[in-house]
């Protein structure tokens, strides 16, 4: 017996929406399996992890602090993954960022007035993408895998965040701890609804989503996006220079994830520690294929990933699962979609070995 | 052929379906010992999905083939080679590296020592008077001698059935000769062969019998030697054949489209330098571009088109615009459309809508954007257009380009192509893989846009094609362009020596002549 794939004539459109909702509910039920067999109450972890944030009021305003970050960077990663640039290194560029915006944090600090923030923000999201603009310099001269080096430069990036934490910009009076001062209030994220911890960086990364919705669908700068990364003889043809679109998609890459690194800092932070990765940048590709690339279906993926975070950190205090289930769901996730996507574009067919013969 | 002798091959009712697609619907024909059989049919009428049954590369669903009367079952194409069936494929598989007696070795089915193999090869040359070195090197051989390993491949199998794919879209008029006169020689000692092809005139030459598929079904059989290209041609579409119709006298104006010593180095192992290219293209002209392929086609019309800019400016030129240094915007905004010969993938992203297609390539001529904002409205009112006015038969502007079969895709194109009025059109291929029908309608469009003072460059490997379409022609061969000649005073036998390419290499000119006289 045989198994074969053929690929299928035209893939339903119905199951392609339908299949970021198989591979969630399938991750429920494998999850609910697994920890059951390895003696966790598992359909208690799995109530506890995808159920219990959604039901529980209080703990919306977690999942909008966790999915901004999640938004911003899946949004960013989706333009290049759009156009078949795999910078997978998002986790790198959000600490660049956080560190470019702490810099003008640290340089301003003391100071007063309205600019201060704007201005940690722009320093944010410059940082961002300047990291991100090493992979596209070494790609677009040296054709250096993108993968390879976004990925690299993540950890070189942990390193520079630990060395400025321990030395030049330790905090003065923080007792030897190894973490910035304090942000002041001028270079603190407001918070949007009063009494939670909801801040401006939350409604900004729904803006962006849609900001990036409008240019994906409806501007030449996401039709460039769009072709080079289906067609990149035919985007030469019609006469866009593929170079400049693999900057482009770093620049915009790294940019939005600085962005998000910047928000993170001067939101839940509130000064730069080496905790500051918290794998925000790596979760975002789940988050990005799981929204199916499209700046609203990333919307929906965000808030969906930022619930498998809360409710791992519920699961954890409730009912005693590791941390580390968190990151098995997810991954978890990521496998079901991925292994449903196959399934959409090709049908299993069962050939008697007589029939297939050596036919290659 | 008496009626006593069974039939080498007869297929009964075969029945081959595809997702979507039913690829053969019972088909049945037969053909006779040392018959030349000619399969004739538009592009998708199910010729190849038949042979690849016989070859047992793929099995019918429903039917039955009888082999020398016998109902066989083909699991594979170890099964055909060892029943008698050989097959040389329109795309070679031969290692560069290799000598062509290494390639042969590895090919076979059973082991068999270097110096028996090389006996056998030299025995099949010399009974077909097949011209050959076993030593040479494949990189160092013409697409004609490759073909020839293929089919020495197959000879030495000694097979009953020959199967040929389109053996002659790479070769020059006068390989083409050699190649009929060796198949000739092979049906008089019995073997039959099976003959692919959508070339009429060389069907009528070389074949005595003739099965015409359309739509995955057998609609007619013929003696090609009593028919008409035109005839056959009408009874593959199912319908008239439109002739092009051209105004006899035209009048040109002055050069519009000019090449003056393009030369541009050649990329990677396989990339074909061009030296010194030079042409002029008049107002109201359609000048074409013949050659075998591989000979720096491609590049040609990168630089041309502009997805390759190249220096100095001035060696190529559109009116008194010196335009080699510019980029494909460049060249669109002054008036310069191509159209590439490959659709899926380059002349169109078969991913996107028909809509999203006109963008790449109409949207500042058709001013479909503004400010780097996309115009749905008038993108989707530009491909409704091309739809109405080029016949495409699709469900409308919304539908992806890749749902679109290759003849109409290739109309959506030349039509956003030649709607955007452009000064200069390049085409290469034009009708490639294109159905009669839809050929027909593209040439019309080609001839039409050049009585409207448009400069047309037609790049093309289908020499009747360029005959009855163009004004002027020159040849390219190993990047180098000929003199240009005028349609009506070149005579083939002129234009197959210029593509095989007579300048500088004494051997091949001598043995070209030679088949030109056989001939």
């Amino acid at each position: 017996m045989l198994i074969e794939l053929e690929k299928r004539k035209e893939p339903s459109k119905a199951m392609l929406y339908l299949t970021p909702i198989i591979a969630v509910v399938a991750t429920m039920l494998a999850g609910a399996i697994i920890f059951s067999l390895i003696g966790h109450d598992g359909i208690g972890a799995v109530r506890k992890i995808f159920l219990a944030p959604l039901l529980d009021t209080y703990k919306w305003q977690d999942l909008g602090v966790k999915a901004a970050p999640l938004i911003l960077i899946g949004v960013g990663l989706a333009i290049g993954f759009r156009a078949n640039v795999w910078n997978i290194g998002a986790e790198g560029q959000y600490i660049m960022g956080g560190l470019a915006g702490t810099g003008v944090a640290l340089a301003t600090w003391g100071m007063t007035g309205w600019w201060i923030l704007p201005l940690m923000c722009i320093a944010g999201i410059a940082g961002g993408a300047a990291y991100a603009g090493i992979p596209a310099f070494l790609k677009t001269r040296l054709n250096v895998n993108e993968i390879l080096s976004s990925l690299m430069l993540t950890y070189v990036a942990i390193q520079v965040l630990y060395y400025l934490m321990r030395g030049p910009w330790k905090d003065p009076d923080g007792f030897n701890f190894p973490q910035t001062r304090l942000f002041t209030d001028d270079q603190i994220l407001p918070t949007v609804i009063p009494g939670t911890v909801v801040h401006l960086g939350v409604p900004l990364a729904f803006v962006v989503a849609v900001a990036a919705w409008f240019v994906l669908s409806r501007s030449v700068f996401g039709f460039q996006i769009r072709v080079v990364g289906a067609a990149p003889a035919a985007a030469r043809y019609g006469g866009f220079n593929t170079n400049r679109t693999i900057w482009a998609a770093l620049l915009a890459g790294g940019g939005l994830a600085g962005f998000a690194g910047i928000l993170e800092a001067a939101g839940p932070f509130g000064q730069m520690v080496p905790q500051f990765p918290t794998g925000y940048g790596f979760t975002a590709i789940i988050v990005a294929f799981l929204g199916r690339l499209h700046p609203i279906g990333i919307v929906l993926a965000g808030i969906i990933l930022a619930v498998t975070y809360v409710g791992g950190e519920l699961a954890q205090s409730s009912i005693g699962l590791p941390a580390a289930a968190t990151g098995v769901f997810q991954a978890m996730m990521l496998f079901f979609l991925l292994a449903t996507d196959v399934l959409v574009k090709y049908r299993i067919k069962f050939a008697s070995p007589a029939k297939a013969g050596d036919a290659a | 052929m008496s009626n006593d002798i069974k039939p080498r091959i007869e297929l009964k009712g075969i029945t081959k379906a595809f997702p979507g697609v039913l690829a053969n619907d019972a088909v049945s024909f037969k053909v006779e010992p040392g018959e030349i059989h000619a399969l004739l049919g538009e592009n998708g009428a199910g010729k190849s999905t038949l042979v690849k049954m016989i070859y047992g590369i793929m099995q019918p669903d429903a039917g039955e083939i009888v082999w020398d009367g016998e109902p066989v079952m083909v699991a594979n194409p170890k099964a055909a080679r060892k029943m008698g069936v050989g097959m040389v494929f329109q795309h070679f598989s031969l290692f560069e590296a290799m000598t062509v007696l290494e390639n042969i070795a590895l090919g076979m089915d059973g082991s068999i020592s270097q110096s028996q193999l090389e006996a056998k090869i030299r025995e099949v040359l010399h009974t077909y008077d097949l011209n050959l070195d076993p030593h040479r090197v494949v990189s160092t051989l013409s697409v004609g001698e490759r073909q020839r390993i293929e089919i020495v491949r197959a000879l030495l199998l000694e097979p009953q059935l020959l199967i040929m794919d389109e053996p002659t879209s790479v070769l020059t008029p006068q390989e083409v000769g050699q190649l009929f006169e060796t198949l000739r020689r092979l049906s008089k000692t019995g073997c039959s062969i099976l003959y692919i092809s959508h070339k009429l005139h060389e069907i009528r030459d070389l074949c005595n019998a003739a099965t015409i598929l359309r739509g995955g079904k057998v609609v007619g059989e013929c003696d090609p030697r009593r028919e008409t290209p035109k005839s056959m041609a009408e009874m593959m579409i199912g319908g008239n054949l439109k002739q092009i119709s051209k105004a006899a006298s035209r009048e040109f104006g002055d050069d519009r489209f000019i090449a003056d010593g393009l030369t541009i180095a050649g990329e990677g192992d396989f990339g074909v330098a061009l030296d010194d290219i030079c042409f002029a293209v008049r107002a109201g002209e359609i000048f074409g571009i013949a050659g075998v392929a591989g000979n720096g086609q491609n590049e040609l019309l990168l630089a041309l088109s502009g997805e390759k800019p190249s220096s100095p400016a001035d060696a190529i030129r559109l009116d008194s615009h010196a335009i080699a240094a510019m980029d494909a915007v460049g060249r669109r905004s002054l008036g310069l459309c191509s159209v590439p010969e490959e659709r899926n993938g380059h002349g169109a992203v078969v991913d996107f809508s028909l809509t999203d297609n006109t963008i790449l390539t109409a949207r500042d001529r058709m001013d479909l954007t503004s400010n780097g904002i996309v115009h749905g409205g008038a993108a989707t009112a530009f491909a409704g257009k091309i739809i109405d006015d080029f016949s495409v038969m699709t469900t409308g502007p919304g539908s992806l380009a890749g749902s679109l079969s290759g003849g109409n895709l290739q109309k959506f194109i030349m039509g956003r192509e030649i709607l955007q009025n452009p000064d200069v059109l390049i085409v290469s291929q034009p009708t490639w893989g294109v159905d009669a029908g839809a050929a027909a309608a593209i040439h019309q469009a080609l001839v039409d846009l050049a009585e409207n003072g448009s400069a047309i460059l037609v790049i093309s490997q289908d020499l009747d094609e360029l005959l009855a379409l163009c004004d002027r022609l020159a040849v390219i061969n190993e990047g180098r362009l000929s003199k240009t000649l005028n349609v009506g005073e070149a005579t083939i036998d002129e234009i197959g020596l210029l593509m095989g390419g007579v300048h500088g290499d004494p051997f091949a000119t001598a043995e070209m002549t030679e088949a030109v006289h056989a001939h």
